[in-house]
């Protein structure tokens, strides 16, 4: 259970005279910052980094990451550097960059900014500790703000990719007027089953389905919650005024339900697909629902 | 970078009439289609909130109910905190237990708001009132 | 806001409008269970395609009116369930059980005609 915290926003903790030295460093960056970017841009090419991008877009990236970069250090905060993180991430993740080139070019970076300070402070070695202990700290900071902000859009990207997957792998198929088929196969995990009732519910309010026949011949197992969740798919589908008929049931997956507490004598069960159809068929061909039968 | 980011906090909504659940479940799903969330995460927003206030009605006859946006690694989500000083529930184990509210009765429901929402915690003293925060993600 | 009432036939149609309050839901269980009993209704729809929500106080309410006009001799059926609608119910526990739906107000008074016409045979208090 996550616990919202303080809400200041991320701030680099630096001290009274790590605060000059930081400003000291900026400037020196801002001063530079041609050299330093290009030879940045060079090193990326040579470890062979964002090969999927031409010279010209690395540069042009290079140069929003490098100003960025100095200005996370200058303000001591993330807020804006996580939001170029995650527009750089949207627009580079569909050319297929990978988590490690990121990570790569922004430790780069911190490495070509590091050696410069060093080769400007060479000389006094106190100072350049003290440069350094202020720098070193913010510098990962800010690795770890563009790696996480990356994986993150990444994360995002996946769960769309997965959504997507799962809608085309589960039809509600309209065989005859106001009867639909559902065939479930394979695995059910709670979002899957989520999903599935929410497609089947609205498909029985497009197709003005009377009965749907939800086959799960295919399903191998099914644990005590995605049993409660067909119970709760067959109770939400009567309330749109349609009857449920489930194909399939093994000896296994009726126990389950068993278990849980369903009472199988209500719950409208057919043997196989085929048959379940004709039950539908025959509920649909009715004038008259036969009391027996009378679910809805 | 694991703690949850506030994004925005609204006033806390009185609970003293059915009007005010009205109010709070309006509140709610114009809030979670602020979100981006889907219509019916919507629906079940705004339908936890009627239960909690409710049940803020029901038992302790005056509460309050808060709503607020979080963010937590890159997903948004949306705060619901359902306070009252009432009697409290003795038996919160038992409370959420699933079928312990039969169907069509009134009030408490708390098995089911926690099946609906993303994360639910609860904290209940004999007297000294209750705390219900749940949380719902954008997918 | 009064839930508007239209008599068709032998049939009452209550059509919910927007979000109803509990005095609301209360008014309209007392004036269907009076007029079934003043044009002696064989049916009564309730249309709830414009609620937006339906929490335990309004299922148990539409449950109790259903029992309410069945003792006095009507077919009650709630048609108009939205997909969400009906997504949430289910799992707050709330099933209607015991009371007849339908998809749509041409569903409803299709089952209504069904049933209807069928009273004389099949038991009237096992249709639900």
């Amino acid at each position: 259970m996550q616990k919202v915290q303080d809400r200041d926003p991320v701030v680099l903790t630096t001290k009274e005279t790590s605060a000059e030295l930081l400003r000291e460093l900026v400037a020196h960056l801002r001063q530079n910052r041609a050299q330093l970017r290009e030879e940045w841009a060079r090193l990326i090419t040579e470890a062979k980094l964002l090969t999927v991008m031409t010279r010209e877009e690395i540069f042009a990236e290079a140069t929003s990451v490098y100003d960025n970069y100095v200005e996370a250090l200058e303000t001591g905060t993330l807020e804006a550097l996580q939001a170029y993180s995650r527009n750089l991430s949207e627009r580079i993740i569909p050319r297929g960059v990978q988590t490690d080139e990121v990570l790569g070019i922004v430790l780069l970076l911190r490495d070509v900014l590091a050696r410069s300070l060093f080769a400007r402070s060479r000389t006094d070695f106190d100072k350049l500790n003290r440069i350094l202990d202020a720098y070193e700290p913010a510098a990962n900071r800010i690795a770890t703000t563009v790696a996480v902000g990356f994986v993150q859009e990444r994360e995002r990207t996946i769960r769309e990719q997965q959504e997507a997957i799962r809608e085309l792998s589960t039809p509600v198929l309209q065989v005859r007027e106001r009867l639909l088929i559902l065939p479930i196969i394979g695995v059910i995990d709670p979002q899957r089953a989520r999903q599935l009732t929410e497609q089947l519910l609205r498909g029985i309010r497009t197709n003005r389905a009377r009965v749907v026949v939800i086959d799960i011949t295919g399903v191998a197992a099914m644990d005590s919650n995605v049993a409660n969740h067909l119970v709760l798919t067959v109770e939400a589908s009567r309330l749109l005024g349609a009857t449920v008929i489930v194909t399939g049931l093994s000896p296994e997956i009726a126990q389950t339900l068993v278990n849980i507490g369903v009472d199988l004598t209500k719950m409208n069960t057919v043997g196989d697909l085929q048959g379940g159809i004709e039950e539908a068929e025959r509920l649909l061909g009715y004038k008259v629902v036969p009391v027996e039968k009378a679910e809805s | 970078m694991q703690r949850n980011q506030a994004l925005m906090r609204e006033r806390p909504i009185a609970i003293q009439s059915d009007l005010d659940i009205l109010v709070a479940r309006q509140k709610g799903r114009a809030l979670a289609q602020e979100l981006g969330m889907s219509s019916t995460d919507q629906t079940v927003v705004a339908t936890v909130i009627s239960e909690l206030a409710r049940n803020i009605l029901l038992y302790a006859k005056l509460g309050t109910l808060s709503l607020s946006a979080e963010q937590h690694n890159g997903r948004r989500g949306i705060v619901i905190v359902a306070k009252d000083r009432g009697p409290g529930i003795p038996d919160v184990e038992r409370a959420l237990q699933v079928g312990f509210s039969t169907s069509n009765s009134l009030g408490l429901g708390l098995p089911g708001v926690r099946r609906l929402m993303d994360d639910f915690e609860i904290v209940s003293k004999v007297d000294n009132g209750t705390i219900v925060t749940a949380r719902k993600w954008k997918s | 806001m009064e839930v508007p009432i239209l008599k068709q036939g032998s049939y009452l149609i209550g059509s919910v409008q927007s979000a109803l309050t509990d005095a609301d839901l209360r008014q309209l269980r007392d004036v269907l269970v009076a007029k079934v009993g003043r044009f002696r209704s064989l049916g009564v729809i309730v249309d709830v395609t414009a609620m937006d929500v339906m929490d335990s106080f309004a299922a148990r309410t539409l449950s109790d009116i259903a029992q309410m006009v069945r003792l006095r001799g009507a077919q009650m059926v709630i048609v108009g369930i939205q997909p969400e609608v009906a997504f949430s119910m289910v799992q707050l526990g709330l099933t209607l059980e015991g009371v007849a739906t339908a998809l749509d107000l041409e569903e409803g008074l299709s089952l209504l005609d069904m049933t209807t016409k069928n009273r004389g045979r099949n038991d009237l208090a096992r249709l639900r």
